[in-house]
């Protein structure tokens, strides 16, 4: 790093020194361990010095917060300017419930919402399909028809608040129903702003919240990314996501690698499909990732991140607008550190992960609730979790300097290995024939597979402390009052559906879904038909059936 | 290490994709020596019994973490019994709060594992209490 050849040199034999005394110390007194390693077993050493970073360029490696390769952030005044965004993923119930908590956490400082859409949802049923039996409203809101939406944004300007949308499969279904509840209000398309998740690659490879196969999803995520690109031009189309990744067992290194690599696969898609140049459209691709415990690592993968991805536009895909260039992200804390045992402890945990993703630049963040391991947080202890975010945020001063860990020889170098492992990762998926490619032959899924169950050994062996659970451990169980979700939500969900789909136009409603499945043969763009579909009060899951049919389903291999 | 020769079927019952801990178990099954069927997520409890009949298991794990357990882990017990296979135990695992394990029991889930569980005492628990069932 444009260190004289005089400090690299007096630094080289005052490390020899220093060795030969850590030498002695290791000798007499030993070390707690043999190995010293990340959460993801990355190894770390000793110790840094300039010996590390020599190669580290600062202009084109390091640089200033908001200039190319953006390292240290995607804006000049970091967090001077504007804080990050609270935003706190919540949806439980029907729509009425999750509209409350959103207004109580509004009323509680919140700067952004989050929605956790219930499983069927998620995959594209209908509160009153088989599939849907004892899930419904239990894990995020169930939303059947354009009638739960509207109640669901009751009372929200939308357009002063912005709402990411954790939905894939169906994310054509529930953006439509959002640009209809806009017009609804009288909000133009163009003025409204906020994310829909719509990224399938991480659902093969991780989550497994899938309906089509692979080409066909991609299909719709690029008619999405062109409508957004046309008509709602401040929403977020895609969130390419790391978070579910990671929480699947990978390495930061994997997270880092198979995140940038799915949103190089989606910048292509477009460009080919669509015909669209890079700048048309990737100004408003976002990014999502998480942060785990060891705190280091994270900041250092989400570093690396930026620096890949302003690489890969600029240089690969011929990107010249500088916000083409820009890795923004949303960050979650890791749900997979949190324990059931001691739940209390997972407060700790969630600070320290938010200080993390604080520190590596987030755009805005959601903070793990102490219950979150158990089921959906209670009022109160979303409150805790929110107020963590405000103590970083407007207490520790923290963010005061923009990336105050640059220039840290650990963290400058860790943050070259990290993208040195990206980049391995990254050429060989290419080798493959890109990510559909590498999906296909079961690799991130299995190098994930591997991840985890070198993890889980090392937890069961001791080599890795889970603080309650294989250390310090309580014989007396600890218990923190959990949010139940009454049977009640699921009988007024049906009754809701079937009085909706009594009262509407069903000659309407027909008409609408064969436009749409003449626009899905066709290859046109599914949007404006999705638009108007719901409008016209046709259901999440018939819309969803008639991708099925005419783009088949995906089951799940069931790699292990 | 696994000291009997068995069939097992790891399967993930409803819509939730978690399948890590289940991943992970049915690798470690195998690596113990068992026979190892993995159904992949979203499968129904009608496909799971139906799979599991055709594979003549001698186990059933069912792993959930949608909080659907109450409603999904009972129906496959009950499926196995219309089925006459009512004689293939049926274990589950995933998030299961406290309240909810006695229930289980009562429906005839023979044992629950809830997070922290040590891999080796799902296997010690299957070696004690699972035999083959051709062997009945």
């Amino acid at each position: 790093m444009y260190f004289s050849k005089e400090l690299l040199d007096s630094c080289s034999s005052l490390r020899k020194k220093w060795e030969d005394e850590v030498r002695r110390v290791v000798e007499k007194h030993g070390e707690r361990d043999k190995r010293f390693t990340t959460v993801s077993d990355h190894p770390v050493k000793r110790t840094y010095d300039p010996l590390d970073i020599q190669d580290t360029d600062f202009e084109n490696d390091i640089g200033y917060p908001g200039v190319y390769p953006y390292t240290r952030g995607i804006h000049s005044t970091g967090y001077r300017g504007r804080l990050w965004t609270y935003r706190m993923f919540s949806g439980m119930g029907t729509a009425r419930d999750t509209n409350e908590r959103w207004h109580m956490l509004l009323k509680q400082g919140q700067t952004g919402l989050s929605t956790a859409f219930d499983f069927p949802t998620l995959m594209g049923y209908d509160s009153d399909d088989p599939h849907a039996e004892g899930e419904c409203g239990r894990c995020g809101v169930a939303i059947d028809t354009l009638e739960d939406f509207k109640i669901l944004v009751d009372n929200i300007p939308l357009d002063q608040v912005t709402t990411s949308m954790t939905i894939n499969p169906p994310a054509t279904v529930m953006w439509a129903m959002y640009c209809a509840c806009a017009q609804e209000q009288g909000v133009p398309l163009d003025r409204i702003g906020g994310t829909i998740q719509n990224d399938m690659l991480k659902e093969f490879i991780a989550q497994k919240t899938f309906m089509l196969p692979p080409e066909p999803s991609i299909k719709l995520i690029s008619d999405t990314v062109e409508f957004g690109a046309r008509h709602v031009p401040k929403w977020n189309t895609i969130s390419i996501s790391g978070y579910h990744i990671r929480e699947a067992g990978s390495t930061a290194a994997q997270e880092l690698a198979f995140t940038l690599r799915d949103g190089m696969a989606y910048v292509e898609d477009v460009m080919e499909r669509k015909g669209m140049h890079p700048d048309e459209f990737a100004p408003r691709l976002s990014f999502f990732f998480n942060s785990h415990i060891d705190f280091f690592e994270e900041i250092a993968k989400m570093r690396a991140a930026r620096r890949i991805w302003a690489n890969v536009m600029r240089e690969r895909y011929k990107a010249e607008d500088p916000r083409s260039w820009w890795l923004r992200f949303h960050t979650q804390t890791a749900g997979c550190s949190l324990t059931a045992q001691q739940p209390y402890n997972n407060v700790v945990r969630t600070a320290t992960e938010a200080l993390a993703a604080v520190l590596g630049g987030t755009q805005s963040l959601h903070t793990n609730s102490l219950d979150e391991v158990y089921c959906l947080p209670t009022d109160h202890s979303v409150q805790i979790a929110l107020r963590t975010q405000q103590i970083i945020g407007e207490e520790t001063g923290v963010d005061n300097t923009v990336d105050p860990l640059g220039g840290s020889y650990f963290v400058e170098k860790l943050t070259n290995e990290m993208e040195e492992a990206a980049w391995e990762y990254i050429e060989k998926i290419d080798e493959m024939g890109g990510m559909l490619a590498a999906i296909d032959r079961g690799y991130p899924q299995m190098e994930i597979a591997d991840a985890a169950f070198r993890y889980q050994h090392q937890v069961e062996s001791g080599e890795k402390t889970l603080v309650g659970v294989n250390k310090y451990v309580t014989e007396e169980a600890e218990e923190c009052p959990l949010l139940d979700i009454d049977e009640e939500v699921e009988r007024s969900q049906l009754e809701r559906l079937r009085g909706v789909r009594a009262s509407r136009e069903e000659r309407a409603v027909k008409k609408c879904l064969d436009e749409l499945r003449t626009a899905c043969r066709k290859g046109d763009n599914v949007m404006p038909h999705c638009i108007e579909a719901v409008r016209n009060q046709a259901t999440e899951q018939e819309i969803c059936d008639v991708y099925r049919e005419v783009y088949g389903e995906y089951r799940d291999p069931g790699l292990f | 290490m696994a000291q009997k020769n068995l069939r097992v079927m790891v399967a993930k019952p409803g819509l939730d994709g978690h399948d890590r801990g289940a991943r992970v178990l049915a690798r470690s099954f195998r690596d113990a020596g068992y026979e190892v069927i993995y159904t992949g997520c979203h499968q129904t409890p009608e496909q799971i019994v139906e799979a599991a009949l055709q594979e003549d298991v001698d186990l059933i794990g069912l792993s959930c973490l949608s909080g659907a357990h109450k409603h999904l882990f009972p129906r496959v017990v009950r499926l196995l019994d219309e089925r006459g296979a009512g004689d293939i135990p049926v274990i589950g695992g995933g998030i299961i709060p406290d309240k909810d394990i006695s229930y289980l029991y009562e429906q005839g889930i023979r044992e629950v594992f809830t997070p922290g569980t040590h891999i080796q005492t799902i296997i010690d628990w299957i070696e004690g209490n699972v035999t083959p069932r051709e062997a009945l």
